[in-house]
């Protein structure tokens, strides 16, 4: 059974090259446009991993992740940020959001695989 | 294609889509817009693209877009107040710079380094150094000490070590769903392990917080790597655990055996510290857990420690919700309803299709008219459901292709700006209307007539800051740009409150240039519109701006190709529009259907103001064979349709046959004269020169209902023709149909 990953993201060439990745390396993809889009995917779907970006319209990467961690059901995925610098403060803002990892972007398919491999149980 | 190169495309087409939110969003903010939500908008359209560049590896792109997001960053945060001329000004000029990028990255080609820098300097003068990429070099324990070096003291650094790893989550680990478990195996994917639990502090389970920790592990890792590699497991969850690495045996142990120059390793007792210092470091900050929240599938079974407990009770206590920002309940500019992305061919197929279902409705009726089956019986009724169905059908299939306008004016403002910075004037662009729905055909022909009046409207029209305030005008000139629905036509106007037409010198022009008789009386009205007329320019020289040849005239027969028709009206002093009127669709046309002996030909119902029925004595010879009518208080000229298309070598006798009155372009009036008029109808335009070739006189052509084709007059054009004179050319013979 191939894991299933949400991913969220405004840019549509982002979502596209994220599913290209993933695809390629076996996962099941949904995709989200935005944090409020990203809730309405989880109502429906079980994702075991989640990839979520911060800058986005309507809901944040912030306020997605803290609606996911204040939700029952699925505050126990694990979710990787993805962040365009490796900027520390940024980082630990994830962190206190509720992130469990994080991708610097541009990201290197497998280094992305692996983020997800460490974290998925 | 290969994936990766359709997401670039994609890309690209992404960016355009984020150059205009970024251009609206920063004229919005410039016009005083402090909606928190514009800027952010902002800087995410810029965001974005950096991203994608990235990806691609577009590195000027990305180098510019990173200045550009580092100010925006900087207004984002209210670091930097957005004034409209120190702050704006220049944001719009590197938006237009980022624009050129993008596209210089797509076409290829190159955009002048010196203008690139120059937007640079005008971005980083705002922001104080402070630099983002010098965050990113201080990432993880890069405290300049570099291994390689040394490696010569380490000769067996390669050599597999013993490495005691203490880790202990602490509850913010858990609530960010890591899990010890899974970075246990991390440990174990860099060598052999052993490990240990410490479940010590395990309190009696009816003491048990089901959501802290109480856990801790020591790992005995056999490992070739080094510690940062070991310590890079941790990375994600650096802050929310304690961790210790210490190879074992080493910096103590080497006091013992100086002589072990393995044992003995300065690097190693160096980072020692600094990872102690680190992980004090670490616990020191105080842990910002979120509300806590669940467990992992560890059993914990006993009361809380006492030191546990405090941590945990402040935490529960702080309890309340992270202070990371909410989710913005502006709605994002320009959010429309669901859409779905259809390939243009499948639309343009569809509208044929449906073009074709209406002819075949209209020759069904036709046939079941002439087989006397109509009037009240249910096939007539039938009929008629039918009629209004397709037409239903076609009216919402039109609207498919329809598209607002917005498209085409988005490219205005950065012209307007590129206009006036080079002629030295000061212009402000308003748009109205951007909303107004047209044909996808039609707007794809807007932009150039557009462009040209705009660029005429900044160029000629408005006049230089100086004059201006000596006339009592601002020195900023505006030039407004709107588009409406009217009548069933989309109506564009384009005004300016310049200095208005300069009738005497377009009088003096026209006559120099043999356009009109020295003696013609012509009202303001029509001497302002001689500027359409071919050859006519009123630039003594030709400026770069306004193009070499490309007059009112190529503007004119550009709209008119597109069906419309254009006129300016001017106030001297106060300004001038030009207005301009074009069909909604080039597809459907309104007309009139009309006899020429046993020829059909379609006149556009927009043409036609009214019918007539001359009489003998209104017409009357006007020298040659030119003949006027008499409408009410003024002649008109007639022109015989028949006779100038070729269907008929002589006139038709005075009297016969029914007149149109039509109103070509400019307001010029004319008669013209056909045998019989058979109905109005809407018909399915069909390009003649699509399918044969272009004909001097015919617009296009149709298939009416009995399925015999009709050509569609070319009003202006026959007009023009009589006007000037022109006997009817030999290949308009070609203008009958057989």
């Amino acid at each position: 059974m191939s894991k299933m990953i949400l991913t969220v993201d405004d840019s549509r060439t982002m979502r596209d090259m994220l599913r290209l990745a993933l695809v390629e390396a076996g996962f099941q993809v949904v995709q989200a446009e935005d944090g409020v889009h990203g809730l309405e995917v989880l109502g429906v779907e079980r994702p075991d991993v989640i990839v979520t970006d911060i800058n986005m319209p309507r809901m944040d990467g912030f306020g997605f992740i803290e609606g996911v961690r204040g939700d029952d059901r699925n505050r126990a995925i694990p979710i990787l940020v993805l962040t365009t610098e490796s900027d520390k403060e940024k980082k630990l803002r994830a962190r206190q959001a509720g992130a469990t990892g994080w991708i610097v972007k541009p990201f290197d398919p497998a280094k992305l695989v692996e983020a997800i491999r460490r974290v998925a149980a | 294609m290969d994936p990766m190169e359709a997401i670039k495309v994609t890309f690209f087409q992404e960016c355009e889509e984020q150059l205009a939110e970024l251009e609206t969003g920063l004229l919005a903010m410039e016009a005083g817009d402090d909606d928190p939500e514009v800027v952010n908008a902002v800087f995410r359209a810029v965001h974005s693209v950096k991203g994608g560049a990235g990806a691609f590896g577009l590195d000027d792109l990305v180098r510019f877009a990173h200045v550009f997001e580092t100010t925006l960053d900087d207004v984002r945060t209210g670091r930097l107040t957005p004034d409209p001329v120190t702050v704006l000004k220049p944001m719009l000029r590197a938006a237009d710079i980022l624009a050129d990028l993008v596209r210089a990255a797509r076409d290829g080609g190159a955009v002048d380094a010196v203008r690139v820098q120059q937007s640079v300097d005008e971005l980083s003068a705002h922001s104080d150094g402070s630099d983002l990429t010098a965050a990113e070099d201080l990432d993880g324990i890069d405290f300049g000490f570099a291994p390689s070096p040394l490696s010569l003291l380490e000769p067996d650094a390669a050599a597999p070590r013993l490495w005691r790893v203490r880790f202990k989550p602490l509850a913010g680990l858990y609530a960010n769903a890591n899990e010890a478990g899974l970075l246990i195996r991390e440990l174990g994917l860099l060598g052999d392990t052993s490990v240990e639990l410490d479940a010590s502090e395990l309190p009696p389970l009816d003491s048990l917080d089901p959501e802290g920790a109480y856990l801790a592990w020591t790992v005995m890792l056999t490992t070739s790597k080094c510690e940062d590699d070991i310590r890079e497991v941790f990375e994600f969850v650096d802050g929310d655990c304690e961790i210790e690495i210490h190879p074992e045996g080493a910096p103590a142990a080497s006091l013992d055996e100086p002589a072990d120059v393995d044992a003995f390793d300065p690097m190693a007792l160096i980072r020692k510290m600094q990872s102690e210092a680190a992980a004090d470091g670490a616990m020191a900050a105080p842990d910002p857990a979120p509300t806590p929240t669940p467990t992992q599938a560890q059993a914990q079974a006993q009361a809380p420690a006492p030191a546990l407990a405090t941590p945990q009770a402040a935490v529960a206590a702080a309890g309340a919700e992270p202070a990371a920002p909410g989710p913005s309940p502006a709605t994002s500019p320009g959010a429309a309803g669901p859409t779905i992305r259809v390939d243009l061919e499948r639309v343009d197929r569809l509208i044929d299709l449906v073009g074709e279902l209406v002819i075949n409705q209209a020759m069904l009726a036709q046939r079941v008219m002439e087989a006397g089956l109509a009037g009240a019986s249910a096939i007539g009724m039938g009929l008629d459901e039918l009629e209004q169905l397709s037409r239903e059908i076609q009216d919402s299939v039109m609207a498919i292709r329809a598209q607002p306008v917005k498209s085409v004016f988005q490219r205005m403002p950065r012209l307007a700006r590129e206009v006036a910075a080079m002629t030295g004037k000061q212009v402000r662009l308003v748009t109205d209307g951007e909303g107004t729905e047209v044909d996808k055909t039609v707007i794809e022909r807007l932009a150039d007539p557009l462009t040209h009046m705009i660029r005429n409207a900044i160029d000629h029209g408005l006049e230089g800051p100086q004059e201006r305030l000596a006339a009592g005008k601002p020195a900023e000139g505006v030039v407004r740009l709107s588009a409406g629905h009217r009548s069933g036509r989309i109506v564009i106007e384009v005004a300016d409150d310049g200095g208005g037409i300069n009738r005497a010198k377009v009088r003096e022009i026209a006559v120099a240039k043999g356009l009109i008789s020295s003696e013609a009386a012509l009202s303001d009205e029509e001497t302002d519109n001689l500027i359409f007329l071919p050859g006519f320019s009123t630039a003594t020289e030709v400026s770069d701006i306004s193009g070499r040849g490309v007059g009112m005239d190529v503007v004119k027969r550009s709209i008119q190709a597109l069906g419309g028709r254009i006129s300016i009206a001017s106030r001297p002093g106060k300004g001038s529009t030009f207005f301009m009127s074009l069909p909604l669709t080039l597809a459907v046309l309104d007309g009139m259907v009309v006899s020429l002996g046993d020829q059909t030909l379609v006149v556009p119902l927009t043409a036609i103001v009214e019918t007539l029925q001359p009489r003998k004595e209104a017409v009357h010879a006007m020298g040659g064979e030119a003949r006027v009518i008499a409408v009410r208080e003024s002649y008109v000229p007639l022109i015989d349709v028949g006779q100038v298309l070729g269907h008929r070598p002589g006139a038709m006798p005075a009297g016969e046959g029914v007149v149109l009155l039509i109103e070509a372009d400019g307001g010029a009036r004319a008669a013209l004269l056909v045998d019989a008029i058979q109905g109005q109808r809407q018909v399915v335009i069909k390009s003649l020169e699509a399918n044969y070739r272009h004909v001097p006189g015919i617009a296009a052509a149709t298939i009416l209902g009995d399925g015999r084709v009709a050509l569609i007059l070319d009003v202006d054009a026959v007009v023009a023709a009589s006007r000037a004179g022109e006997p009817s050319a030999p290949e308009s013979k070609l203008a009958a149909v057989g």
